[in-house]
C-alpha cells in the first residue's frame, strides 16, 4: 500500500469511527529503571547515554516493541515513533548527532514490526505508523541572547536539513505518516513542513503530515506566541492529514481551545493531553476515568477524530479513552469559503 | 479582528503599511542605510498603531545588502509581539530577497511579487516556492512584453497568470492577489491620463474573470507629479481609492495614517481631482496644477487662515470636527472649554463627544472614511477623555469606599470600546472600582483577573454580532470555572432577548442585560446591594423566564426530518407546464428612476404602522381613535412628499436580472446560456421542516422552479441616496419629527419601486403577464402571478444570500447600495430579492428547521457549520 493509500485509508476508518492515538514512551522507559549499561546494552559510546530514550531503538528495541504493544492492546489505533529527538540538534546533547538517521530509521523499524505482527493477527482492524518529530532544543523564532534580539541560535536551512534527515530515515524504516508534533515554534514546525515537501519530491510521493500544536500559556498561545488558529493559517498549505494540540495542559485546560480549533480546520482533528496538569512533586495523578470521562465530552460534542494520551498518560489512560470514545460519532469536517486567511502571531481573513 | 467578512465598500478594505519600504519612505531608508535597526522597528509599530492591517517591507535599495536587511528586520520584528500580531508582506523585486525572508516568518505571509515578466517557467517555479513555504502572493501585471498599461492587457496577464496559477500550479484562487499596477496620472503626458481609469476597469474586470482572487496596488506611485504638496497627493489618494474600492479593490499600500475623508475634502479639490483620475476632461491636469498651489503647506510653515477658520466655531462643533479628523492638537484644550460650560464635566462626554463619534460612525458605515480614521478618531475621543476624568474623579465624595469592583472588557474578536469606556466612566463617578481590560480580551486573561482581583461583577461589552457567540462562550467558561458572581451584558449588538435565551441559561450567577450607560449605575447598585440584590435578581430572572415562555411557546410543532420533509415537498405539475421565457435576459439598470412614477405604487398601511398608528390605508384615516393623528400625519407627509419629488431630494437606483436556471435538489442553479452549460451563480434556499398535517406541503422556494429549463429573476433597488445632507439639516434644526418622516418615507419609496419594477417585469421584461391590470389595492393584496421574496424575510431567511444576488446583479456598482459584513443594505431605503414567475409560486414562512437541514445547508454554501448556524440563528429549532 503506498502512503497515499494509507492516508486514503485513515481519512475512510476515521470518517466511520473517533481513531485512538497511543499515549508517550518516556514514563514507560522510566519504569524498566535503566542504568547506564542498561541504555548501553553492550554498544559503545563517547558520552554518557543514559536517559537517552531514543537510542533504545538500536540497543533496546523489545523494550520499545513492549510498550507498542501495550498500547496496541489498550486500542490505539496511531502508533508513533519513540523519535520524539532522534534529530541531529537534540542528540547532539548525547554526542550522536551523526546517529541521528540510524536511530531514525531503527524507530520506524520496530514499531512498523509490531503493528505489521498485530494487523496479521487482527487483519480487519488497520494500524498507522506515525513517524513523530520532535520540536527539537532550539527555536528559530527566539533570540536566545537578549540583549541581541537578531540572534537565532540555528538557522531556518540547518532546521530544514536536520528534519530533513529525520524525515527520511523514519520513512525508510516504515512509517506511514510523519507528524509534526509539541509545535512550541511554528517557525521551526514550517521547517519541519518544507524538508517533509522536499522529501516527498525526491521521493516521487506525496507524505501525509499531521501538525499538532502545543500551547505554552493560558492566554492559548504557543512559545512563539500564535495562536492556535494563527498556526492553523499557517500549515494548511501543507494539507495536514490531521491538525490539533498535544501536551500543553490536561483535558480540562485545552477544552476551550479544542472546542475553537475543532470549527475552524477543514481537516481531521487529533488532541492528546497530558493527565491533568502536573502535582507539587512534578507527577501526572489523573486517573485514567478522569481523562476518559473529560475526551469523552469532546467527543460527544462532536469536536473531535482522533484522540490520545501526552505526559502522564499510560496504557491504562489509552484504554480508558478508547472505551469513552466507542461508539460515539466523528466529527464532521466543516468546509471553509474561500478566503484570504493570513497570519501574524494572530490569525486574519480577508 | 478575527474573521471581518468582506463586503461593504471601505469598511473592509485592507490598509497595507508602506512606511517600511526603503523604496517609498526616505526616513526608513535613512535608519536602514544608517543601521538604526532599532528606530525602524519604531516605524513598523507606528503603522501597526494607526491601523496598518499588514506591514509591507522592503529592502530594494542599491547601497543595501537587501537580503541580510530583510532578514535583520524581520527577526527584531518577531520579538515585537505589538508588530507581528499582523501578518508580513515580504516586498522585493529579487526573489532571493523574497526567499530569504520566507525563511523567518513563523505566520503566512503574502510575498509581493512574483509575474511572469521573465515568461512562465521562472513564474511556475517561484509559485511552487511560494506555496511550500505556505505564504499567499502578490501577482503584478508584467509579462514577457513588458509591464501592462492598458486595462485590457492587464486583465489579459492576470487572467493568463490565474489559470495558470489555478490549473497548473495547484495555487488556491483564495491566496492570489493581483496587483494590476497603479502609475502616475496628471504627468503632462497624454497617454498617462487615462492610467487610472484603466486601474479601475481593469479591477473590476478581474474580479469578475478571477473568482475569488483579490485586488491590490500601491497607492503612492498615483500621485508623483505632486511630490511636496501632501495636501493634494492625500486627497487625490483619497479620491482614487473611493472609485477603485467601489470597483472591487481590496487592498492597498497606504500610509495608513494618512487618509482624506472622501467627504472632507474641499468640494473644489476633490472635483479637480476626480476630473485627473476618472479622465473627465481634457484640461484636468492643467485645473489641477493651477488650483494645487493653493492647498500646498510646507508642514513646517504656520497653518494658513483656511486651516484655522474652524477654531472660530462653537465648542462642540470643534471637538466634533476634531474627532472626525483625528486631529488631537487642541482637544484637550477644547474639552477644558466645554467642561467649565456643562453643569458636570461627565455631560462633555456624554454630549458633544459621543455626537461626535456617532458622526464618525456614520461616515464608516456609509464607506466614506477608512479604518486608520477611525483610529484616530478614537485616539481623540480617549485624549479628551482622559483629561475629563481627574475632574470626574474629584467630583466623588471623599467619604465614599468604593460599592464594588468591576472587571470588564471588550470580548475577544472585537475592537469596539467606547461605550465600554462610557459605562466605565459612569460606574467610576459613582463611585464603583473599575478594572477594564481592555478589547480583544480573551475569556483565560477574564476569569484570571476576576478571580485575582475578587470582582463583584463581570461586564462583557461588543458591538459586532459575532461577539454574541464569544459571549456565550465566556459565560459557559465562567460557569466551568464554578463562579457566582453577577455578569453584565451590553453593547450596540446584545439585547435582553438574547441574553435571556442564550446567555443565561448558560450561567449560573446572574446574568443582566444593560440596555445603556445610564441603567449600568442602577444594576449595579441593585445587584451589590444587601437589601435588593435578592429581590433584583428574582425580578430579572422572572422576566428572563418569560422571555423564553414566550419564545417556546411559539415553538411547540414538532419538526420532521429533512428527508420526511422533501418528501412531503408540493407537487407541482411540470408534465403540462411551460416555463415563461423572459423577453429580456441578463440585466438593466435603472440610473436615476423617476420618483414621480413611484409614488402611486406607495403602500401606506407600513408607513403608519412605522409611526405605531394600529390600521389599513385608507380605512384608519377615519379610525375612531387614531384617525385624527393619522390625518395630520398623512398631511404632513403628503406636503413633504410633494416637496422631495419636485426638489428631487431622493435619487432612485434599481437593477434587476432575469436568467436561464434549473433547480437542482433546494438549490437554483443560474446559467449564462439557454442550453444551461455554464453556470454563473446559485442560490441556496431552505425547506419547513414543521410537522404539516391535513395534506399541507413542506414548502421551499425551489420547488417553484422546474428541474429541466427555467428561469429565475432578482433585484436590487434603492430610493435612500442623498438623504443623508437632508437628514443632516433636520439634525441640525433639531428637527426629529422630519427626520423620522423622511426616512419613512424614504423607504415607503423603496417599497413602491420594489413594487412598480415587479409590476414592468410581468408585463414588459419577462412579460408572462401583458395584459395585467390591477389596481393599486390588487397590487397590495398580490393578487398578480408571481412573487418577489427577499432574502432575509420569512420565505428565505439567510441574510447572507444577499451577497450571491448582489453578485450577480453587479448590485453594488450598478445601484451604488452596499452590503455590511452582516448583509445589511446601505442605504437602509433599499429592497432586493427574488423574482418566481410559477402561477402557484406563492409565499411562506421558513420557520424553524432541523440540524440535518443547516449541516446540509452549509455543506451546500461552503462554510462551516457554525456559520452557517450563525445566519440562520433566529430559525435553529434546536440548542447550539
Amino acid at each position: 500500500m503506498t502512503r497515499a493509500q494509507k492516508a486514503e485509508l485513515f481519512r475512510k476508518v476515521a470518517s466511520e469511527r473517533i481513531l485512538v492515538k497511543d499515549g508517550p514512551y518516556g514514563s514507560m522507559i522510566q519504569s524498566y529503571k535503566l542504568d547506564e549499561a542498561g541504555y548501553r546494552n553492550g554498544h559503545s559510546y563517547n558520552h554518557d547515554q543514559k536517559g537517552n530514550n531514543d537510542l533504545l531503538n538500536l540497543t533496546r528495541p523489545e523494550i520499545v516493541a513492549e510498550i507498542c504493544n501495550k498500547y496496541i492492546d489498550a486500542g490505539a489505533d496511531l502508533l508513533a515513533t519513540n523519535s520524539f529527538n532522534s534529530n541531529a540538534i537534540s542528540l547532539a546533547d548525547y554526542g550522536l548527532q551523526a546517529q541521528a538517521r540510524e536511530i531514525s530509521v531503527a524507530a520506524a523499524q520496530v514499531i512498523r514490526k509490531a503493528c505489521d505482527a498485530a494487523m496479521a493477527k487482527n487483519p480487519d482492524k488497520p494500524l498507522f505508523v506515525i513517524g513523530a518529530l520532535g520540536p527539537t532544543n532550539k527555536t528559530l523564532s527566539i533570540s536566545p541572547d537578549v540583549n541581541n534580539p537578531g540572534y537565532r541560535a540555528v538557522s531556518f536551512d540547518e532546521m530544514r536539513d536536520i528534519y530533513r534527515e529525520q524525515i527520511d530515515g523514519l520513512l525508510d524504516g516504515g512509517a506511514d505518516f510523519i507528524m509534526v508534533e509539541t509545535v512550541f515554534d511554528s517557525l521551526n514546525a514550517k521547517a519541519a513542513l518544507v524538508a517533509c515537501s522536499e522529501a516527498g519530491e525526491a521521493r516521487g510521493e506525496e507524505i501525509p503530515v499531521m501538525c499538532s500544536f502545543t500551547l505554552t500559556d493560558m492566554a492559548g498561545r504557543n512559545l512563539s506566541g500564535q495562536t492556535v488558529e494563527a498556526f492553523w493559517n499557517s500549515v494548511r498549505h501543507a494539507k495536514p492529514l490531521t491538525m490539533g494540540m498535544n501536551c500543553s495542559f490536561g483535558a480540562t485546560e485545552l477544552y476551550p481551545y479544542v472546542g475553537d480549533i475543532q470549527g475552524r480546520a477543514d481537516t481531521l482533528i487529533c488532541v492528546y493531553p497530558n493527565a491533568g496538569l502536573p502535582n507539587d512533586m512534578g507527577a501526572y495523578d489523573e486517573p485514567p476515568e478522569m481523562t476518559g470521562q473529560l475526551v469523552g465530552v469532546w467527543a460527544r460534542n462532536g469536536w473531535i477524530n482522533v484522540v490520545g494520551g501526552c505526559c502522564g498518560t499510560t496504557p491504562g489512560h489509552i484504554a480508558a479513552i478508547a472505551k469513552a470514545v466507542a461508539g460515539v460519532p466523528p466529527r464532521q469536517i466543516p468546509k471553509l469559503g474561500a478566503r484570504l486567511r493570513l497570519a501574524g502571531m494572530e490569525a486574519v481573513s480577508f | 479582528m478575527s474573521e471581518p467578512s468582506n463586503q461593504g465598500a471601505s469598511a473592509t478594505f485592507v490598509n497595507i503599511g508602506e512606511r517600511t519600504n526603503v523604496t517609498g519612505s526616505a526616513a526608513f531608508k535613512k535608519l536602514i542605510l544608517g543601521g538604526d535597526y532599532t528606530a525602524a522597528v519604531e516605524v513598523a509599530r507606528q503603522q501597526v498603531e494607526a491601523g496598518a492591517q499588514i506591514i509591507d517591507v522592503n529592502m530594494d535599495e542599491g547601497l543595501l545588502d537587501a537580503e541580510k536587511a530583510m532578514e535583520t528586520f524581520l527577526k527584531l520584528i518577531a520579538a515585537e509581539p505589538d508588530i507581528t500580531r499582523v501578518p508580513v508582506m515580504i516586498d522585493s523585486s529579487k526573489w532571493s530577497v523574497i526567499e530569504a525572508g520566507l525563511k523567518c516568518v513563523a505566520g503566512k505571509p503574502i510575498v509581493n511579487s512574483i509575474s511572469m515578466k521573465e515568461g512562465e517557467a521562472p513564474f511556475i517555479e517561484h509559485a511552487r516556492k511560494v506555496r511550500r513555504y505556505g505564504a499567499a502572493v502578490v501577482v503584478m501585471a508584467f509579462d514577457e512584453k513588458g509591464q501592462a498599461d492598458t486595462a485590457d492587457r492587464k486583465v489579459e496577464i492576470c487572467k493568463r497568470a490565474y489559470r495558470i496559477l489555478v490549473d497548473q500550479v495547484g495555487f488556491p484562487a483564495e491566496d492570489i492577489i493581483f496587483d494590476p499596477n497603479i502609475f502616475a496620472v496628471a504627468t503632462g503626458i497624454e497617454e498617462h491620463n487615462n492610467y487610472g481609469v484603466d486601474f479601475i476597469e481593469a479591477t473590476r474586470r478581474i474580479k469578475i474573470e478571477c473568482p475569488h482572487a483579490k485586488i491590490s496596488g500601491g497607492v503612492s506611485n498615483l500621485s508623483f507629479s505632486f511630490r511636496g504638496n501632501e495636501a493634494v497627493r492625500r486627497a487625490m489618494h483619497s479620491v482614487f481609492l473611493y472609485h477603485a474600492i467601489k470597483a472591487g479593490m481590496d487592498m492597498g499600500i497606504v500610509n495608513a495614517g494618512q487618509l482624506d475623508v472622501y467627504d472632507t475634502i474641499a468640494p473644489e479639490l476633490r472635483d479637480a481631482c476626480e476630473d485627473v483620475i476618472l479622465n473627465r476632461r481634457g484640461d484636468a491636469t492643467e485645473r489641477l496644477l493651477e488650483l494645487a498651489p493653493k492647498f500646498k503647506k510646507s508642514g513646517a510653515d504656520a497653518p494658513d487662515a483656511a486651516e484655522l477658520e474652524w477654531r472660530s466655531w462653537p465648542v462642540k462643533k470643534r471637538l466634533e470636527h476634531a474627532l472626525v479628523k483625528g486631529m488631537d492638537q487642541y482637544v484637550v484644550e477644547d474639552a477644558e472649554e466645554a467642561r467649565q460650560q456643562a453643569g458636570r464635566p461627565i455631560e462633555v462626554i456624554e454630549g458633544p463627544l459621543m455626537d461626535g463619534m456617532n458622526v464618525v460612525g456614520d461616515l464608516f458605515g456609509a464607506g466614506k472614511m477608512f479604518l486608520p480614521q477611525v483610529v484616530k478618531s478614537a485616539r481623540v475621543m480617549k485624549k479628551a477623555v482622559a483629561h475629563l476624568i481627574p475632574y470626574i474623579e474629584a467630583e466623588k465624595t471623599a467619604d465614599s469606599k468604593p460599592k464594588g469592583k468591576i472587571v470588564m472588557a471588550t470580548v475577544k474578536g472585537d475592537v469596539h470600546d467606547i461605550g465600554k469606556n462610557i459605562v466605565g466612566v459612569v460606574l467610576q463617578c459613582n463611585n464603583f472600582d473599575v478594572v477594564d481590560l481592555g478589547v480583544m480580551v480573551p475569556v483565560q486573561e477574564i476569569l484570571r483577573v476576576a478571580a485575582e482581583t475578587k470582582a463583584d461583577i463581570v461586564g462583557l461589552s461588543g458591538l459586532i454580532t459575532p461577539s454574541l457567540d464569544e459571549m456565550v462562550t465566556v459565560a459557559e467558561e465562567m460557569k466551568r470555572a464554578g463562579m457566582k458572581i453577577p455578569l453584565l451584558i451590553g453593547g450596540a449588538t446584545t439585547s435582553k432577548t438574547h441574553t435571556a435565551l442564550r446567555i443565561a441559561p448558560r450561567y449560573d450567577g446572574a446574568t443582566v442585560h444593560v440596555l445603556d450607560a445610564s441603567r449600568a449605575v442602577s444594576v449595579c447598585s441593585s445587584l451589590l446591594s444587601d437589601t435588593q440584590a435578592d429581590a433584583f435578581n428574582a425580578d430579572v430572572r422572572a422576566e428572563y423566564e418569560k422571555i423564553r415562555i414566550e419564545r417556546a411557546g411559539g415553538q411547540k410543532e414538532s419538526l420532521v426530518s429533512l428527508v420526511e420533509a422533501r418528501a412531503n415537498a408540493p407537487k407541482l405539475d411540470w408534465f403540462d407546464y411551460v416555463p415563461p421565457e423572459p423577453k429580456l435576459r441578463g440585466t438593466k439598470t435603472f440610473a436615476d428612476y423617476p420618483l414621480a412614477e413611484l409614488v402611486p405604487y406607495i403602500d401606506w398601511t407600513p408607513f403608519f404602522r412605522a409611526w405605531e398608528l394600529q390600521g389599513t390605508y385608507p380605512a384608519i384615516l377615519e379610525d375612531k381613535i387614531v384617525g385624527e393623528s393619522a390625518r395630520n400625519l398623512f398631511a404632513d407627509a403628503q406636503k413633504m412628499l410633494k416637496r422631495l419629488v419636485d426638489e428631487k431630494w431622493l435619487v432612485a437606483k434599481g437593477v434587476f436580472g432575469l436568467w436561464p436556471c434549473r433547480r437542482i435538489g433546494d438549490d437554483v442553479a443560474v446559467y449564462d446560456d439557454e442550453k444551461r452549460t455554464k453556470e454563473i451563480g446559485r442560490f441556496h434556499f431552505l425547506r419547513q421542516q414543521i410537522a404539516k398535517r391535513g395534506g399541507r406541503a413542506n414548502d421551499c422556494l425551489a420547488d417553484f422552479i422546474s428541474t429541466e429549463a427555467d428561469y429565475i429573476g432578482g433585484f436590487a433597488v434603492t430610493a435612500g441616496h442623498e438623504i443623508e445632507a437632508h437628514l443632516a439639516r433636520f439634525k441640525a434644526q433639531h428637527d426629529d419629527y422630519s427626520d423620522i418622516l423622511l426616512k419613512a418615507l424614504a423607504d415607503r419609496l423603496a417599497e413602491a419601486f420594489a413594487e412598480c419594477l415587479h409590476a414592468r417585469v410581468r408585463k414588459e421584461f419577462w412579460g408572462y403577464a401583458p395584459d395585467e391590470t390591477l389596481s393599486n389595492e390588487d397590487l397590495v393584496a398580490e393578487k398578480y402571478r408571481g412573487i418577489r421574496p427577499a432574502p432575509g424575510y420569512p420565505a428565505c431567511p439567510d441574510h447572507s444570500e444577499k451577497s450571491e444576488l448582489f453578485r450577480l446583479l453587479d448590485a453594488h456598482r450598478q445601484t451604488r447600495i452596499s452590503l455590511t459584513e452582516n448583509f445589511a443594505m446601505l442605504p437602509t431605503a433599499a429592497v432586493s430579492g427574488f423574482y418566481f414567475s410559477h402561477p402557484k409560486a406563492a409565499y411562506f414562512g421558513v420557520a424553524r428547521i432541523g440540524k440535518d437541514q443547516v449541516a446540509e445547508y452549509a455543506h451546500r454554501r461552503g462554510v462551516p457549520l457554525e456559520q452557517a448556524e450563525k445566519w440562520l440563528r433566529p430559525n435553529l429549532g434546536y440548542e447550539t
